[in-house]
């Protein structure tokens, strides 16, 4: 009797052999080790650290798996390495911006940075507050009334405009004019916003003048973004409306457009509700449209038609790069900081509702 | 979709007693299509006010333009500094992004993938300016050191030539800033395609013994390749028309191939940055520029919107 068999028989099993479940673990262990060792020569920091450990850890897998598993199984494990790599080094970028937003907004962030304006707060009382001998003073009242205030206007133009528009796409459109539109709307998507507000800046410079500001041309401005996104969003609620629905409707002897009004839109209102919100939450936090629209200011403006007007996201821009204090920037960076926070905070807010309103809100009997 | 609105406008009575002429339907459809004609009423009034306003630019004695060799001269290098920022982003999200979204529909446990995929949408909700403030204030200072070492042992590379910035405030940090943005964008754009192949195509794969990257391979991807391309481009739109991150992160300056330097400027920080206290000529240089900033925006998005239209017909979607 021979016994030269092949070595999958010799080990007495059908299936190829396998690294160990443990071995990534250990590999990651002595790969930390390297790493540390590697970094430590070429003098210690973090990033070298990690960077070591990493190219040490998949070196070493992908040759062991190799030598013992097969190539196949070796490129699956360094993909899946890659794979693992890829994600952790996006998660230092990105729980960096929420941590630095965080940790530098909160120590400012309050009631009286709510409540307050900047309206003559000087460089000397951030010199004086950064020396110990004042409180902080000055907030952003006036930053978030603006913010309020133009978004509130260019949701009553973008989303009687965006409705409409993705009624007339489903419901009525058919031939060139709709297919226009659809082409249009996923134009308009791609325009940068900085280009909005320039073409606001410069509509309200041929109607009221040059170099006209107010909270209004920013609405406007945000307006050119806004309704695109209401629109898509709009219509894709829309044509997921059952047509029995309609049919229905028609067979009651209904006027087409009650149809639409007293029975699709209630169907799609949960959908439609939280595009529209989300599509707030998009240009709430747009800057570079209101920096050349609405302008800067440090006082309060409940107008919207006239005068400048001071937005959250361009207090943060204004506070950041021009300080009140040129030799002692932190106290304004604090209160860049704790804007941001309040914007973040909006901004999420806004999510977490369009979020409950489509489940809340969505029909009971949708298919 | 099956959505068929045609055959029910006319009631099956039509042709004996036509339908009466309600003035409630007229109006409301009236009121729809006027909806839909203003929004070509605004796009073309967009287009239509930055000519206007960018004519005395382009048509302006070309000493009087700043810099004073004509609007080209003075917009190229604007040009050349949006295309760099926007193509480091690209070349650093990318990958990146192609991990997360298989990392969050692929490889992570399904409980913990389901929580992750809400924490990139709402990243990608993030507003730019605090994007651009914690890159001037955390990224800025920490990647300055990279720079110094390209400077130092890769500085022939005209790219990296020194003297490195002191701030960190490069356009490489621009670039790094915008990629930070556009990841979440594009992650949640593929991890969407990724999540909606077809689990038959996978098990099939799996089942005739293919690795978990092989099936991968042979599945995912080729399915999600015109969803992974339609997000890269809408990443690459924003970087391109990103203003705020730049105009906050970039010291700027003139034109320089190093990316490790201060120096260069894009269209959008340009206009950001000049615009609030420009006045006569200047006003119309900046809306030209502007302009330019419009075209190759548009032109990377109907590009974009021709490969994914070109791709699907050879997608396992239909």
């Amino acid at each position: 009797m021979t016994t030269d068999a092949v070595p999958a028989t010799a080990t007495g099993t059908l299936t190829h052999r396998r690294l160990p479940r443990y071995a990534p673990a250990v590999t990651l262990a002595l790969s930390a080790a390297v790493g540390a060792g590697l970094s430590a020569a070429v003098g210690f920091s973090v990033p070298a650290f990690v960077v070591g450990a990493l190219l040490a850890y998949m070196a070493t897998i992908t040759i062991a798996a190799g030598v013992v598993e097969g190539r196949r199984k070796a490129v699956d494990r360094l993909v899946t390495s890659l794979v693992y790599a890829a994600f952790g080094i996006a998660l230092v970028p990105l729980t960096s911006v929420v941590w630095s937003v965080l940790a530098n907004g909160l120590p400012r962030f309050g009631a009286e940075f709510l409540t307050t304006s900047l309206r003559n707060v000087t460089g000397l009382h951030d010199q004086q507050a950064a020396e110990g001998l004042a409180p902080y003073i000055g907030g952003a009242y006036h930053a978030v009334l603006g913010t309020f205030l133009i978004t509130a206007l260019a949701t009553l133009i973008s989303v009687p405009v965006g409705l409409l528009a993705s009624i007339y796409l489903v419901e009525y459109g058919r031939g060139r004019l709709a297919r226009a539109i659809t082409f249009f709307v996923d134009v308009m998507t791609g325009i940068p916003s900085i280009v909005a507000g320039l073409f606001a800046a410069a509509l309200f410079g041929v109607l009221f003048g040059v170099g006209t500001r107010n909270g209004f041309a920013g609405a406007v401005a945000l307006s050119v973004l806004m309704i695109p996104v209401v629109v898509r969003s709009s219509e894709e609620m829309l044509r997921i409306v059952p047509n029995e629905l309609r049919e229905a409707a028609y067979a009651l002897g209904i006027p087409k457009w009650r149809a639409v009004v007293r029975v699709v839109l209630p169907t799609a209102i949960s959908g439609i509700a939280s595009g529209i919100t989300l599509a707030i939450a998009r240009v709430v936090g747009e800057t570079a449209p209101l920096i050349v629209t609405a302008g800067f200011t440090s006082s309060i403006n409940n107008n919207p038609f006239a005068d400048w007007m001071m937005s959250l996201p361009a207090y943060v821009y204004s506070q950041a790069m021009r300080p009140l204090s040129g030799s002692t920037p932190e106290p304004s960076l604090d209160r860049a900081w704790a804007a941001a926070l309040t914007l973040v905070i909006i901004v999420m807010a806004l999510n977490l509702v369009a979020r409950l309103v489509a489940r809340l809100f969505a029909p009971k009997n949708s298919r | 979709m099956t959505i068929t609105t045609t055959d029910v406008q006319t009631p099956p009575n039509a042709s004996s007693t036509p339908a009466k002429n309600r003035a409630g339907d007229r109006n409301f459809s009236w009121a729809t299509r006027g909806a839909g004609m203003l929004i070509l009423v605004v796009l073309a009034g967009v287009a239509a006010f930055l000519l206007l306003e960018s004519l005395p630019a382009l048509s302006a004695d070309p000493a009087d333009i700043e810099g004073g060799e004509g609007f080209f001269a003075y917009v190229w290098p604007l040009v050349f500094g949006t295309l760099a920022a926007a193509l480091i982003a690209l070349i650093v999200a990318t990958p990146l992004a192609l991990g997360i979204a298989l990392f969050i529909s692929h490889y992570a446990p399904r409980r913990l993938s389901q929580g992750l995929g809400y924490v990139v949408d709402l990243l990608a909700a993030i507003p730019s300016v605090v994007y651009g403030l914690w890159g001037i204030q955390w990224l800025a200072p920490n990647v300055r050191g990279a720079w110094q070492w390209l400077a130092d042992h890769l500085g022939f590379v005209p790219l990296f030539t020194g003297p490195a910035s002191a701030t960190g405030r490069t356009l490489m940090t621009a670039g790094l800033v915008l990629a930070v943005m556009i990841l979440p964008i594009i992650t949640a754009i593929a991890r969407e395609v990724f999540l909606q192949t077809p689990a038959l195509h996978q098990e099939a794969a799996l089942a005739l013994g293919a690795t978990r990257w092989e099936m991968i391979r042979m599945t995912v991807l080729p399915f999600g390749r015109p969803g992974l391309i339609s997000g890269v481009m809408l990443g690459l739109g924003r970087a391109l028309g990103e203003t705020m991150a730049v105009a906050m992160v970039l010291s700027t300056g003139g034109f320089t191939w190093s990316m490790v330097t201060s120096g260069n400027s894009t269209i959008a920080a340009e206009i950001a940055l000049d615009f609030p206290e420009s006045a006569g000529l200047k006003t119309n240089t900046l809306i030209a520029a502007g302009l330019v900033l419009f075209v190759i925006t548009l032109a990377v998005n109907m590009a974009a919107r021709r490969v994914v239209t070109r791709r699907q017909a050879f997608s396992g979607a239909n």
